[in-house]
């Protein structure tokens, strides 16, 4: 089945309502077996019991990159193929992004208070995420702001673009920035290069993040689909009345 | 050429004249100046050595101020459709509004700054430096306003939002403005890397500025 079969909303719920489950299965066995994993990895010598914290934290990084990335593709189908459900993937990828990035930020956090002593250091690294929660942030804001599909389709699918266009950028400078203020002293994690007993769980936990992702978003579009149909039923309503 | 020009024109006398806002920016980064000795107190070694990062993010928010204004009021009276149905390319009449709205808004606060320098006590060389930095920088701050400003148009009501979608993509822009203005100070950094990473950033946003803003544009009236 093309992408361009599911321009038609009515199959691309039937294809949701079939796919759905399973996906919510194997999202859930994922996770079943990354967690499993998760607590039988051995504990890091030198940080405890906290190095798990990185099997939420890794993959929830690695998810807010990707559905940057997802946003970017559904914006690009916004704009130059003008693909009916690329706005809804769009939209419902922003709300599913920021989550992931505060449990990115929120789970670093909770890792840097027993490893650095605090629970937030200005570094490179951690500020770019939070400029990209910022910048989801905003672009939830610009879909919130207007009632018209459509139109904020448009626009937020412009800003998503510029937005892909400038965290190389953001990142960069950030990094410079960084080096410049202070010079590396916390991600000195100076261990061995990950060992295949923490490098399994992590495999396995990015896949269930991964799915688990897919899942929801399918899960929104369906919902955002059934919204949009409801409004038009609405304002059909009121204005045969 | 005739149109852009007079669109200039146009632009720059109605920013001149009154309603028009021009030194609202100037009169907002006076503002922001003076609040900062009374937040951190009037400790001249101090603000000294903060000097170029406050006014550098004075200037950036009193340019964000005055966005609003940049396509706004031209959607309200119409003469937004107008350019927008005009023959000349959207793409260069709104850099020209853009150039219009730096020309009033943004050179102010660069000729400001040196005076606003000596109030945070700033040693001329760096008075210097953050002036020439903000010269080169607030083109960028306006290109990248310029795609908020057309947002906010497009979204009919987005004048609160602007800052807020804004001020994620002006932070390189602040970032080096900031550090080639300390560079020439204390250093111990040369001036010349970030200034001209300043520099590409400028050209950059002049470049895509201008044309994601016409994109906006055309697609918000379809």
């Amino acid at each position: 089945m093309a992408l361009i079969d599911l321009a038609n909303p009515t199959r691309f719920l039937a294809l949701v309502a079939r796919v759905l489950p399973w996906l919510a299965g194997a999202t859930l066995a994922a996770f079943a077996l990354g967690l499993g994993l998760a607590i039988a990895a051995p504990d890091d010598y030198q940080q405890g019991a906290t190095v798990k914290i990185m099997f939420i934290h890794v993959p929830s990084a690695w998810l807010a990159m990707l559905i940057w990335a997802v946003m970017s593709i559904a914006s690009l189908g916004t704009l130059v193929w003008r693909h009916p459900l690329a706005d809804v993937a769009a939209k419902c990828a922003a709300p599913i992004g920021a989550a992931f990035t505060l449990l990115c930020l929120f789970a670093g956090s909770m890792w840097g208070r027993p490893m650095w002593g605090t629970y937030w250091v200005w570094d490179a690294r951690l500020t770019s995420v939070l400029v990209m929660f910022l910048m989801y942030l905003g672009l939830i804001a610009l879909w919130r702001t207007v009632e018209d599909p459509s139109r904020a389709g448009r626009a937020a699918a412009i800003l998503t673009l510029v937005g892909t266009l400038n965290l190389p950028i953001i990142k960069f400078s950030v990094d410079w920035w960084n080096t410049l203020h202070q010079p590396a002293s916390v991600f000195r994690l100076g261990g061995p290069t990950i060992h295949p007993s923490i490098l399994a769980p992590l495999v396995v936990m990015a896949l269930a993040f991964t799915l688990l992702f897919v899942t929801l978003h399918l899960a929104a579009m369906r919902n955002e689909i059934l919204r949009r149909r409801v409004r038009t039923l609405r304002l059909m309503q009121a204005h045969g009345a | 050429m005739t149109a852009l020009a007079a669109v200039l024109v146009r632009d720059a006398r109605i920013a001149l004249r009154v309603g028009g806002g021009a030194l609202m920016g100037v009169l907002f980064f006076l503002a922001v100046v003076t609040m900062v000795p009374f937040a951190l107190g009037p400790d001249l070694a101090l603000l000294r050595r903060i000097g170029p990062a406050i006014l550098w993010l004075g200037a950036l928010l009193a340019s964000l101020l005055t966005l609003d204004r940049l396509l706004a009021a031209d959607q309200e009276d119409g003469s937004l459709d107008l350019l927008l149905l005009g023959p000349a390319p959207l793409e260069l009449v709104v850099a020209t509004k853009a150039a219009a709205h730096w020309l009033t808004t943004g050179l102010p606060l660069v000729v400001a700054s040196p005076l606003f320098g000596v109030l945070l006590n700033l040693e001329p060389a760096a008075i210097g430096a953050v002036a020439l930095t903000l010269l080169v920088g607030t083109p960028a701050l306006t290109c990248i306003g310029l795609l908020g400003a057309a947002l906010a148009v497009a979204l009919r009501r987005g004048g609160l939002l602007l800052p807020i979608l804004v001020l994620p993509l002006a932070i390189p822009v602040l970032i080096f403005g900031v550090s080639a203005a300390n560079a020439a100070v204390v250093g111990p950094l040369p001036f010349g890397a970030p200034f001209a990473i300043l520099c590409a950033l400028t050209l950059a946003s002049l470049v895509i500025g201008p044309f994601a803003a016409a994109a906006t544009l055309r697609h918000a009236q379809e």
